[in-house]
C-alpha cells in the first residue's frame, strides 16, 4: 500500500504522540508499567435482573493487543460498554488513563475510540461527514490532513463521498473504524470486528491493527474467531458468565494449558505397549498403529531424544513422526466445558 | 463546556435539513398559505374583524405558533429519536460530551429550523395579509422561547419514544387539539364562557395570546402570564432533560 510508506512520514508522527505526556523522571511510578484501562470489582445486573458482570477485574497495559474471548453473553459487550461509557455500572470503578469513567468521563471518553459491534451507521451520510462529525463529537478541531489518512488507511479514500448505504457491509465496518480512528485515541475496542467479514477485508483490518500498535495504540478485541485471537494478541482474557476465567500473556498460556504430542507411525501394529516403554509416558492409539507421547509445554522436550532411542533399542520401527499442539481453540473449549 | 463537539451536533443536524429542505420548509410554507387562502382570504372575508384587526391578520401570529409549535416537536424528536433507532447513539454516549452539549446541538438545531419557517412564514403573511407588529422585543422573545421550549419538548419525547408510533402520539394526537383550541383561529371571547373557562387550562391559549399581543397589542390573557407560562414550561422541560440525563433513562441501561 502507497499510504503504508506516507504514513510513516515524519509530518505524521509527532501528531500521534503529541497528547501522551513523556514520564516524569524523578516520579518514581514513571518507570513501572502502568494500566491504561484499570477494571475492579465490576458488577452489572440490568433492569431485567440479569447479571452481565458478576466482579470483574482486569488491568490493560499500555501498547498491549488484549483478545477478549468467550461465547454470546458471556459479558464482553456489557464491559467494553461500561469502559466506553454506553451502559451504567452497577458497582466497582473502571479507571482509563488514570481517570474514572464515570466521573471524570470527559477525560476518559476523549481517549477512547469504540467500534461497535452492530454495523450501526448513519445511511443517508456520506463517509467524509460520518468521520469529521465523530471528531468533532470529541471535541477535537476539524483536522482534513488527519481524516484523509484515516480513510487512505482502511482503503476508504475513494468512497470519501458515498453515503453509507451504497457500501457493502465490509466498507461499512472500515467506516465504523475510521470514526473510531477520527480523535486519535490512545486506546481502541473493537467489537467483534471480523464478524461477518470476508478473509481479505479480515487480513486488511489485522493489518490495520498491528500497524496501530506499532503507533502505541492498545487495543482491547473481543472476537469469535479463536485463531485471530491466536495470531495478534499479546495477552488472553476469557469471559464467561459475567466471570473474567483468566487473563494471561498468550504464549504462557499456551505453554500452562496447551498440549503437545509426538506421533509414532508403526510399521508393525503392537498389541501392547512392551514392559522396556513402561517408564515414558506412552500410550497406543488407532488399533496398535500409532505410538502417543504426551508432554506439556517445552519442559519436557528434552525427554524426546531419550525416548526416540528407547523405542528403537525396543525394536519398534516407526515410518513417520509428527506432533499435535493444541490450539488456543482446544484451550478455550477446555475451559468453557469444565465450567458448563 | 465542550463547544466543538456542541457544534459539530449541531451543523450536522442543519445538514440534514437541507437534504431534506422539501420535508422541512416547502411544505409547511406551503400548508400555511393554504391557511390563508381558505381562512384568511376565503373565509376571511366574510368574518368582520376582531378587535379592530382584519380576520386574516388576527390568524397570522396564531397560524405561525401553530407551525412552530408543530415543527419543533418533530423536528426536536426526531433529531434525537433517529439515532436511538439507528443505533448511532452509541457514538454521543460514548462521546467526552454531557447533558448541556448534547441539548445544545440538537435542540439548538431544531429550535433554529423552527425560527427559520416561521420566518418565512411571516414572510408569506406579508403577501396576504396586513401585518404589524406593536412590542417587537416581545415577539422576538415569545418566538425564541417557544422555539427552544418545544424543541426541548420535542427532544424528551424523543428520548422517551421506543417506537415510530410512540414518536408520533403527542405530536399527531395532543398538540393538534392543543393549538386548534388554543385561539390560533379565534378569540376566545367568541366562546361561550363554559368554554373560555376550560380554555384557560390549555397552555397553548397562552403562547398564542401573548404572541398576538406583540404584533397588535390585543390579547386574551394577560401578556406577563403568558411569558410566564412559556418560561415555567421552558423549566419544567430542562428539569425533566436533567433527570433524564442524570438517570440514563431510555438512554443508558
Amino acid at each position: 500500500m502507497d499510504f503504508d510508506r506516507a504514513m510513516r512520514h515524519p509530518v505524521f508522527m509527532p501528531r500521534l504522540v503529541r497528547h501522551r505526556p513523556l514520564p516524569n523522571p524523578f516520579h518514581r511510578e514513571a518507570f513501572m508499567a502502568k494500566s491504561i484501562i484499570s477494571v475492579k470489582d465490576l458488577t452489572k445486573t440490568y433492569g431485567n435482573g440479569f447479571q452481565a458482570l458478576k466482579g470483574v477485574s482486569l488491568d490493560i497495559e499500555e501498547g498491549e493487543i488484549l483478545a477478549l474471548l468467550g461465547p454470546n453473553g458471556a459479558g464482553k459487550t456489557t464491559l467494553i460498554s461500561i469502559i466506553c461509557g454506553i451502559v451504567n455500572p452497577s458497582g466497582g470503578t473502571v479507571l482509563a488513563g488514570g481517570h474514572d469513567v464515570v466521573r471524570d468521563f470527559r477525560e476518559t471518553r476523549a481517549i477512547i475510540g469504540l467500534v461497535p459491534q452492530e454495523l450501526t451507521t448513519d445511511q443517508f451520510e456520506t463517509v467524509w461527514n460520518t468521520v469529521s462529525f465523530s471528531r468533532g463529537v470529541h471535541g477535537r478541531s476539524p483536522d482534513p490532513a488527519y481524516i484523509e489518512k484515516v480513510l487512505r488507511d482502511l482503503s476508504l479514500w475513494d468512497k470519501k463521498d458515498f453515503m453509507l448505504r451504497q457500501l457493502s457491509g465490509g466498507m461499512k465496518r472500515r467506516v465504523l473504524i475510521a470514526k473510531a480512528l477520527s480523535h486519535e485515541p490512545r486506546v481502541l475496542f473493537l467489537d467483534e470486528p471480523t464478524a461477518g467479514v470476508d478473509v481479505n477485508l479480515r487480513k486488511d483490518m489485522w493489518q490495520v491493527v498491528s500497524r496501530l500498535r506499532r503507533e502505541g495504540v492498545t487495543i482491547i478485541l473481543t472476537t469469535h474467531y479463536i485463531e485471530e485471537a491466536e495470531e495478534i494478541a499479546d495477552r488472553v482474557g476469557v469471559i464467561d458468565g459475567g466471570k473474567l476465567l483468566l487473563v494471561e500473556d498468550k504464549v504462557t498460556l499456551m505453554k500452562k494449558l496447551g498440549k503437545k504430542q509426538l506421533i509414532l507411525e508403526l510399521v508393525e501394529p503392537l498389541e501392547n505397549l512392551p514392559e522396556a516403554l513402561s517408564g515414558h509416558a506412552l500410550h497406543i492409539e488407532n488399533k496398535g498403529s500409532q505410538l502417543v507421547y504426551d508432554y506439556d509445554g517445552d519442559d519436557q522436550a528434552s525427554r524426546i531424544a531419550p525416548l526416540l532411542q528407547a523405542v528403537s533399542a525396543a525394536g519398534i520401527a516407526f515410518r513417520d513422526v509428527s506432533t499435535r499442539q493444541s490450539s488456543l481453540e482446544d484451550i478455550f473449549v477446555s475451559l468453557i466445558g469444565e465450567r458448563a | 463546556m465542550n463547544w466543538q463537539a456542541m457544534k459539530s451536533i449541531y451543523l450536522f443536524e442543519m445538514a440534514r435539513t437541507r437534504r431534506t429542505l422539501l420535508q422541512s420548509v416547502v411544505s409547511p410554507v406551503l400548508s400555511t398559505s393554504l391557511y390563508f387562502i381558505v381562512f384568511g382570504s376565503a373565509i376571511g372575508s366574510r368574518i368582520q374583524s376582531i378587535e379592530g384587526v382584519s380576520y386574516g391578520s388576527f390568524i397570522t401570529p396564531g397560524l405561525i405558533m401553530l407551525s412552530l409549535l408543530t415543527l419543533c416537536i418533530s423536528n426536536g424528536s426526531f433529531g434525537i429519536y433517529f439515532p436511538k433507532f439507528t443505533g448511532t447513539i452509541y457514538e454521543i454516549l460514548s462521546s467526552p460530551i454531557a447533558m448541556p452539549e448534547i441539548v445544545g446541538g440538537y435542540v439548538g438545531a431544531a429550535a433554529t429550523k423552527g425560527l427559520i419557517v416561521g420566518l418565512i412564514i411571516l414572510i408569506t403573511a406579508w403577501f396576504f395579509v396586513d401585518v404589524s407588529i406593536a412590542h417587537p422585543v416581545m415577539m422576538v422573545t415569545f418566538f425564541v422561547l417557544t422555539a427552544v421550549t418545544f424543541s426541548l419538548f420535542g427532544f424528551i419525547i424523543g428520548i422517551w419514544a421506543t417506537n415510530f408510533e410512540q414518536l408520533s402520539l403527542i405530536p399527531s394526537l395532543v398538540i393538534p387539539p392543543l393549538t386548534f383550541l388554543g385561539g390560533c383561529f379565534y378569540s376566545i371571547n367568541m366562546l361561550p364562557p363554559f368554554w373560555q373557562t376550560v380554555s384557560h387550562f390549555n397552555p397553548v391559549l397562552y403562547l398564542v395570546s401573548g404572541f398576538r399581543w406583540s404584533f397588535y397589542g390585543i390579547a386574551d390573557v394577560n401578556p406577563w402570564i403568558s411569558l410566564a407560562t412559556i418560561t415555567f414550561f421552558l423549566v419544567l422541560c430542562l428539569g425533566l432533560v436533567n433527570w433524564i440525563f442524570r438517570s440514563g433513562y431510555r438512554l443508558k441501561s
